[in-house]
């Protein structure tokens, strides 16, 4: 029988959004999926060779804080210089304290498990990225490309 | 819980490390021989359910004691 297939369009770039993704598609590998991710726009940062994913608490009333600091602070507090860069840092702090993987880590695994990471040619041109910033073993390609794949897979998921 | 070839201390670890890691450790192994994981994510119980229904990889055991959860697995020949 052949292999089930997992085709995934990852267009998010921050800490939170970026463990969907590679969550998803280690476990699926584990389990014997052919897996591909085509990364657009703001995704393209999840193939970076140096991850310096963030997350803010702006505009995301669903983000738990310290303290219930989601209860009396603020919603334009939550715009104040360097709360982004503590809010990463305290979630990143709570992802180690609770055994959870790093984005790092999933995406090595992700990569050792034989998962095709494809990052959109497009946005790449669009945001003058530059190859040698964006991991070695991954592939650039198109719209195309993707839906061949996706075309005939059994998963098709949109994050 | 009966005997095993390898073990795997998988306690501490969030999902889906506990699922990835026992993978990565089968990958190792001989068809037939066993694999003992221990785990603490209360999630794990479904999880390695769900793996071996879709791997072919033999659940033999699933137990709970003192909030560790043990499985026993049987790597598919």
């Amino acid at each position: 029988m052949a292999n089930k297939k997992l085709a995934i369009i990852a267009t998010k770039g921050t800490l939170d959004w970026a463990y969907p993704p590679f969550i998803l598609s280690s476990t699926a590998a584990a389990l014997g999926y052919d897996v591909r991710i085509f990364f657009t726009f703001y995704g393209l940062q999840l193939l970076k060779k140096d991850l310096s994913l963030q997350v803010s608490p702006l505009g995301n009333p669903g983000m738990p804080m310290p303290l219930g600091m989601d209860k009396w602070f603020p919603v334009l507090g939550t715009a104040i210089p360097g709360m982004q860069s503590m809010m990463t840092m305290m979630m990143k702090q709570k992802i180690k304290a609770k055994g959870v993987a790093s984005i790092e880590e999933l995406r090595s695994l992700c990569i050792e498990a034989d998962v095709k990471l494809i990052g959109c040619q497009m946005t790449v041109d669009l945001f003058d990225f530059k190859r040698s910033d964006l991991l070695d073993n991954i592939e650039l390609g198109g719209a195309a490309m993707f839906l061949e794949f996706a075309g005939e897979s059994d998963i098709c998921l949109f994050i | 819980m009966a005997d095993f070839d390898k073990e795997l201390d998988a306690r501490g670890l969030n999902c889906p490390l506990p699922i990835l890691r026992t993978k990565k450790m089968l990958n190792d192994m001989s068809g037939g021989q066993t694999l003992r994981v221990v785990a603490t994510d209360p999630g794990a119980v479904k999880d390695f359910q769900a793996f071996s229904k879709q791997t072919g990889n033999d659940l033999l055991e699933s137990a709970e004691a003192n909030g560790e959860f043990t499985f026993l697995i049987r790597k598919k020949a």
